[in-house]
């Protein structure tokens, strides 16, 4: 199969990868790499960092560069998840998915992997730290909240990579109190919901067992 | 005639500094705008409204406002593709996968230690405020790390993308400048042999040595 993806299905990091196949609705093989026995540090071409993921020839590693690729190799195929034509509105997308992976994910993933992660490898918990990155997480939001009262989505009219790239995260932090945050903003909240409920993230996490 | 883009804050930020680095590599004439940060000017409604987290740098091209410095260069490198460096953001989108993929490199592991590791030793000095001892261990060994996997990238490799110079060692420049210029841990990239190979040959690029110009003048304003 052309399409290769080697990660571990529990990390947001191949959540977002695998989200992103499914809206292009592509075929793919998922090679599972166990973190635990330091597998990922055997082999070369995924030492420096899982997900991994190869097409043909290209191989390709950074969870965000793949999405990105396979947005633009697969353009017709799927959901549009990026705008080829408009290079105005593409601008736009590239400033919600850079807000996403400096300011968003900064905060949310460190938080998931505090208060979801953590327990259940039975480590503590720093709860110091969870303070300040729930009040890193509220600026952010805070900002969100305003832009998504104007705009559908947060790269425009229309679902794109820019939200995509949320979904692992927000999906894990509406498990915990940290869903709060998010139930208390309107339209962050709507936003929520609607692209939690896309047909292709329920397609991955069939694949999950969390 | 177009009229120059507009970049908002000081040439001294780092995340101003890699727009001003790009927008030189691709010819693209500007006028640098000052957002008085002493005075709370980012903090306005006025500016919130181009860039809603009260940062630096804000970006404006005709009817567009954008901010992320990344988001800013990714667009001038794709609007203005035809002029200045080429190849700075790859001609096909394999070249540009690539880029990208060092990119995020840069901006998912570089950035965090480096950053962190910059204001802890460069500015909280100037800014007389203490130094947090472990905050600097922690982050130069996850520095050390990320430095460890580019010096292998770079024995085979002359820039991190491939044979080219292109945004992805670009937006290494700012922290990098202050780094090795401003700490006393320059050694984190001097000790590597291709690591200091490739940041001796980036950081003598015209473009960015006319940044470094910028940073040290005392009211820079346009190019």
């Amino acid at each position: 199969m052309a399409i290769k993806v080697h990660g571990n299905p529990l990390s947001p990091a191949a959540q977002r990868v695998l989200l992103c196949l499914a809206e292009k609705d592509l075929e793919h093989e998922f090679v599972y790499v166990d973190l635990a026995t330091g597998q990922q540090k055997k082999e070369p071409f995924i030492s420096i960092n899982v997900p991994a993921f190869e097409d043909g020839d290209l191989k390709l590693f950074e969870s965000r560069a793949i999405t990105k690729y396979i947005a633009h190799a697969y353009a017709d195929k799927g959901t549009p998840l990026i705008n080829h034509e408009d290079l105005k509105k593409m601008a736009i997308i590239g400033v919600w998915l850079e807000v996403e992976a400096q300011r968003f994910d900064a905060a949310g993933h460190k938080l998931s992997f505090e208060i979801l992660v953590k327990p259940i490898k039975g480590w503590t918990t720093d709860e110091a730290l969870v303070e300040q990155l729930q009040a890193q997480l509220t600026t952010v939001l805070d900002v969100y909240e305003k832009r998504l009262a104007q705009s559908k989505y947060l790269g425009g009219d229309n679902f794109s990579l820019a939200d995509l790239h949320h979904v692992p995260i927000v999906n894990n932090l509406l498990k915990t109190k940290v869903k709060a945050l998010f139930e208390e903003r309107p339209h962050v909240w709507a936003w929520c919901e609607d692209i939690l409920a896309r047909p292709a993230w329920k397609k991955v996490l069939e694949g999950v067992k969390f | 005639m177009a009229a120059p883009v507009k970049v908002y804050g000081p040439p001294l930020s780092t995340a101003v500094s890699r727009v001003l680095a790009c927008l030189l590599e691709k010819d693209v004439p500007f006028q640098l705008l000052p957002v008085n940060m002493a005075k709370g000017e980012h903090k306005k409604p006025d500016y919130l409204n181009i860039q809603p987290f009260g940062q630096v740098p804000a970006f404006q091209d005709e009817s567009i406002t954008l901010f992320e410095s990344r988001a800013i260069s990714r667009y001038i490198c794709d609007k203005y593709a035809n002029q200045g460096n080429k190849r700075l953001y790859g001609t096909n989108p394999l070249e540009k996968a690539s880029i990208d993929q060092w990119l995020e490199a840069e901006g998912q592991n570089f950035n965090p230690p480096s950053s962190i590791l910059v204001f802890q030793l460069a500015f909280a000095p100037r800014m007389k405020i203490k130094q947090d001892e472990n905050l600097i261990k922690q982050n130069e060994a996850k520095l050390a790390k990320v430095l460890d996997v580019y010096d292998k990238r770079l024995e085979e490799s002359r820039y991190l993308a491939g044979d080219d110079f292109t945004l992805a060692d670009l937006s290494h420049l700012p922290n990098g400048q202050y780094l090795v210029n401003a700490t006393d841990r320059g050694e984190l990239f001097t000790s590597r042999k291709n690591v200091e190979r490739w940041w001796g040959e980036i950081s003598s690029k015209e473009s960015w040595k006319k940044v470094v110009e910028m940073q040290k003048s005392p009211s820079p304003k346009s190019a």
